[in-house]
């Protein structure tokens, strides 16, 4: 059971996350990364050595700097037209992106 | 000529002397990355009507007597997670196999606006995530100094076509140490600037909150020169800095003598191999230029990669959810219906190393883990970036390793994940900091293998990075 314990993550809960990130993934490929993963997940536990209930989450880069206006006026400008827009699409047509159909009759 | 040793300044001097033409330049950079990427694979495409367009645009410029612009007929190799105008831009991935996008990047965009021919687009792992380049659906990148090794990743073919001298000077992207670490292990100079330093805007997103876009060149002034030519706020990049582009060229003229230089102690320990017999030579050439040292402690180095790890894949997973089959995208011939569609184009459209960041993110944010993990790593990344600062409190810059080996065999380490994230740990630091950091030459191994020297300095001093490394590099460090 000790090692049942240690296990970060099985293949079961592989599947409901390759749900949740809408990726199909084959059975070869469920089981590699479980393994991957669990290894991961492992190393990542080294984390917890840290206490870290005083301390400020970084969300993104901060360093010293004068007031910016990153804000600004609501101007519209160029956008792309209906066929640039649609020039890469993998299915197009009729000025739309084409797609399976969504509701069954 | 030679192309495969031109330099910005020794371009500008032949076109200024009518030497030769940016035509012919931009002719005999496309024959020779043609001929060179048998050997190596560094490139994806080449372009060359845009490149002898601009070409024959900066001629015309120097015929009428104009200045044609800092970058005038120098050949630029660009990576393909940038994206170019009417240009495939793949990524390295299968899922953008055919995305011809309507919008250049704004490094794009500057570089050639200022003469820079841009030759060609350079193989990478996919979406910029790998350590060596085999990552890539186009197959893997060699690194022209050993052909049966790796260049180095994510940016490998950015660095192995500045190696080769295909190109004079590239762009590369670093999120965890892309640009530092191929830099190294190919011989080249590479440059990962401060966060916010150049413009995002048509960089694809990996990770928002780390990626950069930053130069490889031959010497630190060319290096320099490009960053200059990028750098700076850009109204399509909000989280683009409005800190003033300071005069680079000027910081390199300086010497350093009295210049304090600290060196990480947890980044030494277990170097004792060729590569850390390498970096004690440069650092014993810095010291005969009069640079101080001085031994600082970075403590929570060694949280680093699980830090790493978990942020990078957390935002992956959020920007890679764009990729569904939709609008731009690869899609399954297999899928019936629109969840199937989904599911079967993600599937087959991309690789192991994506899924599996795919997969690791969004499971650190699915619902009862992102307290334990996302926050944790947020806070986590705060002691990482604190470190730094209290270091800087004592020094003007810090020396370090690139990477703990130089470049490895093909093959050898693909089927070990987590070994190809364990090695990654001398360049994480400094991009979860989002510091300026660059790697220099630093001598060859035994074997001939390049070694990297690592110079980072504080948020926005690429000026300082810049003297250190030129100084360097003058003192004969790049072969020492």
């Amino acid at each position: 059971m000790e090692e049942e314990a240690s296990v970060k993550i099985g293949e079961q809960e592989v599947r409901y996350v390759a749900g949740l990130a809408n990726l199909s993934l084959t059975e070869a490929e469920i089981a590699r990364m479980a393994h991957d993963l669990d290894e991961i997940l492992t190393h990542i536990d080294k984390l917890n050595e840290l206490d870290t209930s005083a301390v400020e989450p970084m969300a993104q880069v901060l360093y010293e700097a004068g007031e910016t206006a990153t804000l600004r006026e609501d101007v519209p400008g160029a956008s792309f037209d209906n066929a640039t827009a649609l020039a890469n699409a993998p299915l197009g047509g009729a000025g739309q992106f084409k797609v399976p159909k969504i509701i069954e009759r | 000529m030679d192309v495969n040793k031109l330099t910005i300044a020794t371009i500008r001097a032949g076109l200024a002397a009518r030497e030769f033409s940016a035509a012919e330049v931009c002719e005999a950079a496309l024959g020779f990355a043609e001929a060179g990427n048998q050997k190596t694979n560094a490139y994806l495409r080449l372009c060359p009507e845009r490149a002898m367009e601009t070409a024959r645009k900066a001629d015309a410029a120097i015929a009428a007597g104009e200045e044609p612009g800092a970058l005038a007929g120098v050949p630029v190799a660009v990576k393909d997670v940038i994206t170019t105008r009417g240009i495939t831009t793949t990524c390295g991935s299968k899922m953008l196999e055919h995305w011809v996008p309507p919008y250049d990047a704004t490094a794009v965009e500057r570089l050639e606006a200022a003469g820079g021919l841009v030759i060609g687009k350079t193989n990478c792992d996919e979406f910029a995530m790998g350590s060596s380049n085999e990552n890539s659906a186009y197959g893997p990148v060699r690194n022209p100094v050993a052909l049966d090794r790796v260049p180095g990743g994510s940016s490998g073919g950015s660095a192995a076509a500045v190696a080769q001298g295909t190109a004079t000077v590239s762009l590369g992207s670093d999120t965890g140490g892309s640009i530092r670490q191929p830099g190294s292990f190919c011989g080249v100079v590479g440059v990962t600037p401060t966060y916010g330093r150049v413009s995002r805007y048509g960089l694809v997103a990996f990770a928002s909150s780390l990626d950069h876009i930053g130069p490889f060149a031959r010497n630190v002034s060319d290096a320099a020169t490009l960053l200059e030519t990028i750098a700076g706020r850009d109204p399509k990049d909000s989280t683009s800095a409005f800190a003033p582009v300071a005069g680079y060229a000027e910081a390199m003229r300086q010497d350093v003598r009295g210049l304090r230089i600290g060196l990480p102690q947890e980044y030494f320990k277990g170097l004792a191999n060729e590569t850390g017999g390498q970096l004690a030579k440069g650092i014993e050439l810095l010291k005969t230029l009069g640079c101080e040292f001085a031994d600082v402690s970075m403590p929570h180095t060694e949280y680093a990669i699980a830090c790493y790890y978990i942020i990078c894949t957390a935002e992956a997973s959020s920007n890679l959810a764009r990729y569904d089959g939709v609008r731009y995208t690869f899609r399954s011939e297999r899928a019936r219906t629109m969840a199937e569609m989904y599911r079967l184009t993600r599937g087959e459209g991309f690789g192991a190393e994506v899924k599996r960041r795919i997969m690791l993110g969004t499971h650190v944010l699915s619902s009862g883990y992102y307290d334990a993990y996302y926050l944790k790593a947020q806070k986590v990344r705060a002691l990482i970036a604190g470190d730094f600062a209290q270091a800087f409190e004592k020094v003007d810059a810090l020396v370090a390793p690139v990477s703990p080996f130089p470049a490895f065999k093909l093959g050898e380490k693909i089927d070990d994940p987590l070994a190809m994230y364990l090695s990654d740990i001398y360049t994480i630091t400094g991009s979860l900091a989002g510091i300026p950091c660059m790697s220099v030459p630093c001598g060859a191994t035994g074997d001939g293998l390049p070694v990297g020297m690592q110079i980072l300095t504080r948020h926005f001093d690429e000026p300082g990075m810049f003297r250190l490394g030129s100084a360097f590099e003058r003192a004969g460090g790049f072969t020492v």
